[in-house]
């Protein structure tokens, strides 16, 4: 991989849903290695601006290039690894951990699975401590178990940028544990990692560099800001939830330290 | 007369052997149309194509009817293929945009399919007994032309259902992430309504378009019941789909009643059945705990891994 290569590069991206601007003129450059957290309070845009770089939801302004190939059908897919929020709700038909695991080998105009998918996606399903749940439904499994799943099936395909929506939002300790392991041995083995977060939290000694959203503007981007007053404590846990989004909850305000 | 010879007599009619193949082909493929379509929240889509695809038979009737084809109902068949194909395409992109609700729009589609059916009849020359063959099947019938026609679609259902089964499964499960992924979004789900039209079409012949969509969802109701995996239940619901196809039509070679209507009832007396002796036949799990890997202390989520020895906490 070419240093000069940015993994992402967004350049005055701009999204409009329902005749609302929620994300203007975000300028935005990942490099290859690093481990970069998006910051912001609910409603800031973390989750939209990770779905619009990745072609979930239309830009409706400026430019993204994945690996260096503009967003669309010829950007380098297999290399992208994306951990959503949660599984989508149950319907009708069950399916398996398997099942849904091997789904992440297919990506862009690979629409068959590779020989040898089974064993990759049962050894993916090793690496997060579900293998003796492979055949089970994901649909009767717990919330941090399905998390679980969805690392799995990110990871299946051997991706160079895994992105990961708030895994640490709601879910138990093991898991959590899971995704920071995870994270930790994926950066040493030279991936790259966008993971949004709404505290830094288990990550924090892992995060290279921290965007901070408001408003839909990047308010922040460089070393991951540190947290204020009694947040400050090297212990203190932020659990309270911030009633009021017109006011940036203080530990993401930034203060860019010397 | 014996029963084999019963038997030999029902497999020797040209009349039954015709309908058996249309049986065995329309049993197997809906219940893999009916299996995305189930997970897709979608199965009532099938009623709705059905309803659209009567006024493409009226249509293709009207166009005969004009171009003095003899019989007159010789286009009514690509008339429905038609139909239902641009009904399909049209629900499926109500959906996509997802701003007016998927349900009205359904609903449009079910009365305008079958006021613009009964309407276009009766411009066409023709009377509602003609549409009767149709609303309720008529496989009875099946000419050796019909049989080609079904044998062929139902050749493109199956193949594209089950090569592009994981394909259609990831953008069915988890949309977001097909698109997170690259995958041609847009397309693979034209495609499931694309196949579900096709199915609507062959299976009309069999079940009538006012039951089609029981031939697709009903063997997936009842294999859901038992099976635990995706690729599990579409195997089940295919069989069980040829099987009560099969069983019902053979029924009616004795007893004079309509097969369509026998094939979903009997359909939904399986489901039935299974339903209610589910909890006698499927072994409980032990009780265990779900999660020995937790430990045992209350720890809340943001609470970190390990217990904190101290807390610098200041005001």
């Amino acid at each position: 991989m070419s240093e000069a290569v940015p993994v992402i590069e967004a350049t005055a991206l701009g999204v409009t849903i329902g005749g609302q601007p929620i994300l203007t003129g975000i300028h935005l450059t990942v490099t290859p290695g690093e481990v970069l957290a998006l910051l912001g309070a609910n409603g800031s845009g973390k989750s939209t601006l990770v779905r619009s770089l990745l072609g979930v939801i239309p830009t409706t302004a400026g430019s993204v290039r994945l690996f260096g190939v503009p967003l669309g059908p010829s950007a380098p897919w297999s290399r992208i690894g994306y951990v959503p929020q949660r599984m989508p709700a149950a319907s009708g038909v069950p399916a398996t951990a398997l099942e849904v695991v091997a789904s992440g080998f297919l990506h862009g105009r690979t629409l068959r699975r590779p020989h040898g998918h089974r064993q990759s996606a049962l050894s993916a399903l090793r690496d997060v401590g579900l293998a003796e749940r492979a055949h089970q439904a994901v649909q009767e499994m717990s919330g941090g178990q399905q998390q679980r799943v969805l690392i799995a099936r990110a990871l299946v395909r051997r991706p160079d940028l895994l992105v990961l929506d708030e895994p640490t939002s709601g879910i138990d300790i093991p898991t959590q544990s899971t995704f920071v392991e995870t994270v930790s041995r994926l950066h040493d083995a030279g991936t790259t990692v966008v993971v949004i977060l709404h505290e830094l939290g288990p990550f924090a000694p892992l995060i290279d560099r921290a965007v901070v959203l408001r408003h839909g503007r990047v308010a922040h981007d460089g070393p991951a800001p540190r947290a204020r007053g009694e947040h400050a404590g090297e212990w203190h846990d932020h659990t309270h939830a911030h009633s009021d989004p017109e006011e940036p909850p203080s530990p993401f305000t930034v203060e860019v330290l010397p | 007369m014996t029963a084999w010879d019963q038997v030999v007599e029902l497999l020797t009619s040209p009349l039954m052997q015709r309908a058996l193949i249309a049986a065995v082909l329309v049993g197997a493929a809906a219940p893999v149309v009916g299996t995305f379509l189930v997970q897709r929240r979608m199965a009532l889509m099938g009623d709705g194509i059905g309803h659209v695809a009567l006024t493409g038979v009226a249509l293709g009737w009207l166009v005969g009817s004009w171009a003095g084809l003899v019989p007159q109902d010789a286009l009514a068949v690509p008339g429905a293929v038609i139909a239902a194909i641009v009904g399909s395409v049209v629900i499926e992109l109500v959906r996509e945009r997802g701003r007016t609700s998927g349900d009205l729009a359904l609903a449009l589609m079910f009365y305008g399919g079958i006021a613009g059916g009964v309407l276009l009849i009766k411009v066409a020359g023709g009377t509602n007994a003609n549409l009767i063959s149709y609303l309720f099947g008529s496989i009875s019938t099946v000419s050796t032309t019909d049989l080609w026609w079904t044998l062929a679609l139902a050749a493109v259902v199956l193949g594209v259902g089950l090569g592009l089964r994981t394909a259609l499964f990831a953008v069915s499960h988890d949309e977001e992430f097909a698109r997170a992924s690259g995958l041609p979004v847009r397309f693979l789900s034209m495609l499931v309504a694309t196949i579900a039209a096709l199915t609507v079409t062959i299976a009309m012949r069999v079940v009538g378009l006012l039951l089609v969509s029981a031939l697709m969802i009903v063997p997936v109701a009842i294999a859901q019941l038992y099976a635990r995996s995706f690729g599990r239940t579409m195997t089940a619901a295919s069989i069980i789909g040829v099987l009560v196809s099969v069983v019902g039509l053979t029924l009616t070679y004795w007893q004079d009643i309509p097969p369509g209507a026998t094939i979903v009832v009997l359909a939904i007396v399986v489901y039935g059945v299974g339903a209610s002796v589910r909890p006698l036949v499927r072994r409980p799990s032990p009780p265990r705990d779900p999660h020995p890997d937790m430990v045992d202390d209350v720890l809340l989520v943001d609470d970190g891994v390990v217990d904190p020895p101290s807390r610098t906490i200041t005001e």
